[in-house]
């Protein structure tokens, strides 16, 4: 059964207490790469990772919001800031307790660590979460103790009882076990029995049913849907799984590099997905359907490396539908010509060398010289490549393509990073939903074709 | 390759284990050894036991004091050949070898105990403490630790049993703590290196997610799971400790002899004299270290078959297919 | 396109097939007894067939896939009938079939990362393999016939010289398939090979092990948890459970039309972008070191009859194609049962949490 906070809402949400239950506003986690031990050794630079880039997000009472993306998106990372579990290095989160609005930011040691028995969290691998040196019985009464809110047969008491509740029953089959003589879906039942034994109000759960056994997901998720009816729970559920996050969730949120690039209600986002990433995913989950085929149009490459973003929207390296402005860069350039000697490599050694040290084209920037002896001979390789496949949205992001007479140089245009904006019910990210620079972006479209055309001519 | 590394059945068809009674579980480990390891801890503990026996009842074993000379029959003689009153024989200052190599047991296993034990105390919660803090207190304690552990062990026991002979004398707990100087920083390193690693498990982020503070994080999650492997170097660092210990004496900077027996230092006075073809005050003392440090060494390889997880091999058995007509009549 | 393909290589298919299993039996010992794994397994592999193998954890899928390529645990013991190629494999000497696996036999696994030395470049890693089975192999062959493996995989010559580490996992999986394939097997065992990965970089590996075919006439077992990527990209799909396949068939009948109860209740459970209710399976696959007696699935059967616990079904072929061995279909398809044996099965009640 599927509650919709609509529907009905949890009882306990009296009037005066705000619709939103936890949210964050800007909420950004940098961490500072260390680099290998060379380049720590002579003290060069070291990277930063935005792991999440100014992510604002709400959790309404009583709904469950799915946090989707693929690994490196940042889904997790959003889970842990929430509970406090990673230190946000900007922006807000504030959580809209029983005694007002507090700041889980700027919350440190004991504080924090009370904030936990409002905010709780299901882990992915059930194996790894629990202690494998404690039973089952000490695990999820654990909590209790440590906040010292039971002891004695009052903590015997709330842990059978919670054990009872999570299905793991004759609770004195389960106690005295320890985690290795469980069962992955009898694991997961633990995890959940722990999170909920201090009566929380949110529940992260990250990825809780992707390392079970297919025939137990359905049990462990339907396990999660009838403690939040009964628990009058909020859940964030982050998952890469489209499929369960539809049935499972009210709103849904896709993530892609740190940010979030489209969120809305789950019925719209499925209807019509607006995001071309949003729509990749959709395309690419593998359906037990017999009429359904191999997916061929799917974006090529995978998520790129967070320390070193791609210009312009995140997204735009492996979208088929880019323009102009999503911030082409070298690095596309260097992917189109692995591609291009990809699909045949019969000229590969002599066309290598026309290019030149393809190292260059890995540091971002929009413009580039390439070539050596025979900058004509360069020129005219990219003219065959574009030639190959006109359509390829690279080609529409080239500014100019020009023989200075010593080196072939490339300019791309300016990108531009889209923010979130409201679009229909749904909040998207991406210049094709950009009412205001939709126009200016077909102007440039034609100017640039004009633009190549003429510098190559 | 693949055989060894993947087991070809998942966990969910293993039925669940019976729990049995609450002993821990690598005392159920090391009862459940089979092969070549169970016979090696075998010999080994058998072997120790017997110098554990010694060293409990000295008293009652040896005929006489680690330090007696005469008794009521009058003074011993100098390098008596074994027989008559003196089992082994007497050296050449006069003691009886038989007792002097029993009380030399209740010498080395004392010290070998204290001095194990102190660095586990001290190396293991500072282990912890360094590898689940970090940053500049972990930076520092590492940084100590190498430097004591990069020092030639022997010297380094040399320099603290010097420094410690003016405070604490010539005596047996002198000695083990100068031998603790050597070992803490074995444990601190291997305690500390699990702990770095089992950080960043996720029952370890579940315990902060509870809002467990650090304190209960390193003692109820961290501790049991990384202790694991400090009974094998436990041991180990016996034996070590036990040649360490005699080559103290050897080298005239162990327990002085009226303070306690000492095989090393037996062993050191008594070859001087085994030209002269009197074997016997060198030979027992010799043969017990070398007893002892190899019973100890058997156990903690023992241990470390069956407790390391990366030694142990999955045991599978031989199977015989049964022909089909049994199998078709079920 | 694939369609095509998957017209002519049906289970009739008149070529003779690559790899044929009769009646196999893979155990393995353990402190408890004999692990029946695998339990009499039958099936045939036409060249350039995608077979999908599904079933839940711990019904043998794997020691399967392993025994087919002789790769079994010590003290593992294989009967029946195996043979590759018309040549019986059960006979072969170790060193036979080392030298066959690799050259014709191919294995990819689950963890890329893991089969990969880290010092040896990708070009190490190709010259290694192709002169390990083709010894005397020239320079200039192992380049081109490298470089070829990978641009089939989509991966750019560029990074020919490039080390494992420099590769995200999606590229090091398909430099995984490179290797397996750049022998040019006729049999590869794919076993989840990507169950680690991300979506979109699954649904790319997918689609290159579904059009290997076309480069390679490679003939693919895909051992798989996912039942989407089966429909997707299997000709054929063989259901696993507790050693034994319980139904094989072309995998757009066996999706529409499932016989097998079990299979039935396995697409149930699966959570796809058209559940409207939670389904799932009671209770967990069974010990396999004693399994229940007849239909090994009776004790979480809903169509369980009494003859079900006594009697093992025996495999039928229906309509369409797909051999299945269960009860409930039998007497579906007109096969007469006594009353006595047709009773529901009074079965005993399975606890919430006896699950996998």
């Amino acid at each position: 059964m599927l509650t919709k906070p609509d529907s009905d809402g949890p009882a306990d949400a009296g009037g005066t207490r705000p619709e939103t239950v936890i949210e964050t506003s800007g909420l950004e986690v940098h961490y500072q790469l260390q680099g290998g031990a060379l380049s720590r050794l002579l003290g060069l630079r070291s990277r930063t990772v935005k792991a999440l880039d100014g992510v604002s997000v709400e959790l309404r009472r009583g709904e469950v919001l799915g946090v989707v993306g693929e690994s490196g998106s940042g889904k997790t990372t959003l889970g842990r800031a929430l509970l406090g579990l990673v230190p946000a290095t900007g922006g807000q989160i504030t959580y809209h307790s029983a005694g007002g609005p507090r700041e889980v930011a700027r919350m440190r040691g004991r504080e924090l660590r009370r904030l936990r028995t409002d905010l709780q969290m299901v882990f992915q691998d059930p194996s790894a979460a629990l202690n494998p040196s404690m039973t089952i019985e000490e695990a999820v009464g654990h909590p209790l103790v440590i906040h010292k809110l039971a002891s004695g047969a009052e903590l015997r008491r709330r842990v059978h009882e919670t054990l009872e509740r999570v299905g793991l029953a004759p609770v004195e089959r389960f106690a005295s076990k320890y985690p290795s003589d469980l069962s992955g879906g009898q694991k997961q039942r633990a995890v959940i029995a722990r999170a909920i034994i201090l009566g929380p109000e949110v529940l992260v759960a990250d990825e809780p049913i992707s390392m079970l056994d297919m025939s137990v997901r359905a049990k462990i998720l339907q396990l999660m849907l009838d403690l939040k009816q009964d628990l009058g729970l909020s859940y964030l559920y982050i998952t890469h799984d489209l499929a369960s996050a539809k049935y499972f969730c009210d709103r849904i949120a896709i993530m892609y590099l740190g940010r979030i690039v489209e969120i809305g209600p789950t019925a719209d986002i499925f209807a019509n997905p607006r995001h071309p990433y949003t729509q990749a995913l959709l395309k690419a989950i593998p359906e037990p359907d017999p009429t359904r085929t191999v997916p061929r149009d799917l974006p090529r490459g995978e998520i790129p490396d967070a320390a070193e973003p791609p210009l312009g929207c995140s997204f735009h390296p492996r979208c088929d539908q880019a323009v102009a402005s999503c911030g082409w860069e070298t690095r596309d350039l260097r992917v189109l010509l692995d591609q291009h000697w990809t699909r045949g490599a019969a000229n590969y050694d002599r066309e290598r060398a026309l290019v030149g040290d393809l190292d260059r084209l890995d540091t971002p920037g929009t413009s580039i010289t390439l070539g050596g002896k025979d900058p004509e001979a360069t020129l005219r390789l990219l003219e065959r490549i574009r030639g190959e496949n006109p359509d390829e949205p690279l080609w529409a992001g080239v500014r100019q393509i020009e023989n200075d007479g010593r080196h072939v140089r490339v300019d791309f245009h300016d990108g531009v990073d889209p923010a979130l904006r409201r679009h229909g019910v749904v909040d998207v990210a991406c210049v094709l939903y950009d009412a205001d620079d939709s126009e200016s972006d077909v102007d440039s479209d034609d100017a640039d074709t004009g633009g190549a055309g003429g510098s190559a001519g | 390759m693949a055989e060894t590394t993947h087991g070809p059945v998942d966990a969910a068809t293993v039925p669940r284990r019976a729990r049995r009674s609450r002993t821990p579980r690598f005392v159920r480990t090391i009862w459940q050894t089979k092969g070549l390891a169970r016979w090696i801890l075998l010999v080994g503990v058998v072997i120790t036991v017997v110098f554990v026996m010694f060293a409990l009842f000295a008293p009652w074993i040896a005929p006489y004091g680690y330090d007696q000379v005469r008794d009521a029959g009058g003074d011993f003689p100098k390098s008596a050949a074994p027989g008559g009153d003196h089992l082994l024989g007497t050296n050449d200052q006069f003691f009886d070898i038989y007792s002097r190599v029993v009380w030399g047991a209740r010498t080395a296993v004392t010290v070998v105990v204290l001095s194990v034990v102190i660095s586990t105390v001290v190396g293991v919660p500072l282990g912890l403490v360094s590898g689940y803090v970090g940053g500049w207190f972990d930076r520092i304690t590492v940084f100590l630790m190498d430097a004591l552990y990069s020092f030639p062990s022997l010297l380094l026991a040399i320099v603290f049993s010097f420094l410690l002979r003016d405070a604490l004398g010539g005596g047996i707990f002198a000695a083990a703590l100068s031998l603790t100087a050597i070992y803490i920083p074995q444990y601190f390193r291997v305690v500390r290196n699990t702990t770095v690693s089992a950080r960043e498990a996720t029952y370890v982020e579940a315990a902060k997610a509870i809002g467990a503070p650090p304190r209960t994080v390193m003692r109820k999650y961290l501790f049991g799971n990384v202790v694991q492997s400090v009974p094998v170097i436990g041991t180990l660092n016996a034996a070590d400790a036990l040649g360490t210990l005699a080559a103290l004496g050897f080298l005239g900077f162990g327990i002085q002899p009226t303070e306690a027996s000492e095989w090393g230092y037996d062993l050191s006075r008594a070859l001087d004299n085994v030209g002269a073809g009197d074997v016997s005050p060198a030979l027992w003392p010799g043969l017990a270290i070398i007893l002892l440090v190899t019973a100890l060494t058997l156990v903690g390889e023992g241990l470390n078959e069956t407790l390391n997880p990366t030694l142990r091999r999955r045991r599978l058995r031989k199977v015989v297919l049964p022909p089909r007509s049994e199998e078709k009549s079920r | 396109m694939s369609d095509l393909v998957l017209d002519d290589v049906g289970p009739a298919g008149d070529r003779e097939p690559v790899l044929a299993a009769e009646d196999l039996r893979v155990w393995y010992g353990t402190d408890r007894g004999p692990v029946r794994a695998v339990d009499g397994v039958s099936f045939e592999l036409q060249p350039g067939e995608i077979l999908g193998l599904v079933g839940e954890s711990g019904c043998g899928k794997s020691t399967l896939g392993r025994g087919l390529l002789g790769l079994l645990p010590p003290g593992a013991a294989r009967d029946g009938a195996l043979r590759f190629r018309g040549k019986d494999m059960l006979s072969l000497k170790k060193r036979e079939q080392y030298r066959m696996r690799g050259s014709q036999l191919g294995m990819i696994f689950q963890e890329p990362l893991t089969r990969l030395n880290p010092m040896m470049r990708i070009s190490d890693h190709f010259a290694e393999t192709l002169r390990t089975h083709e010894p005397g192999i020239d320079k200039h062959d192992v380049e081109d016939r490298s470089l070829e493996a990978l641009r089939v995989m989509g991966i750019p010559p560029t990074r020919f010289r490039a080390f494992p580490h420099e590769f995200s996992g999606g590229m090091r999986q398909r430099l995984m398939i490179a290797l397996a394939l750049v022998l040019r097997p006729a049999f590869v065992v794919a076993d989840e090979p990507t169950t680690a990965l991300d979506v979109l970089v699954e649904a790319q590996i997918i689609r290159i092990l579904h059009d290997l075919r076309e480069t390679y006439d490679t003939s693919l077992l895909l051992i798989t948890h996912n039942l989407g990527i089966v429909a997707e990209a299997c000709d054929r799909v063989a259901v696993m459970y507790a050693g034994k396949i319980v139904e094989i068939g072309p995998s757009r009948q066996v999706f529409a039309r499932p016989e097998h109860s079990y299979t039935r209740e396995l697409l149930r459970s699966t959570i796809s972008l058209s559940t409207t209710g939670l389904n799932y399976i009671e209770g967990a696959p069974p010990d396999l070191t004693d399994p229940p007696s007849g239909c090994h699935f009776h004790p979480r059967c809903p169509d369980a009859m009494a003859i079900c616990t006594t009697t093992e079904p025996t495999p039928r072929t229906v309509e369409g194609g797909a051999t299945v061995a269960c009860w409930a279909s039998e007497v579906r398809h007109g096969t007469r049962l006594d009353d006595a044996d047709r009773a529901p099965l009074d079965k005993e009640e399975i606890a919430l949490a006896d699950e996998a």
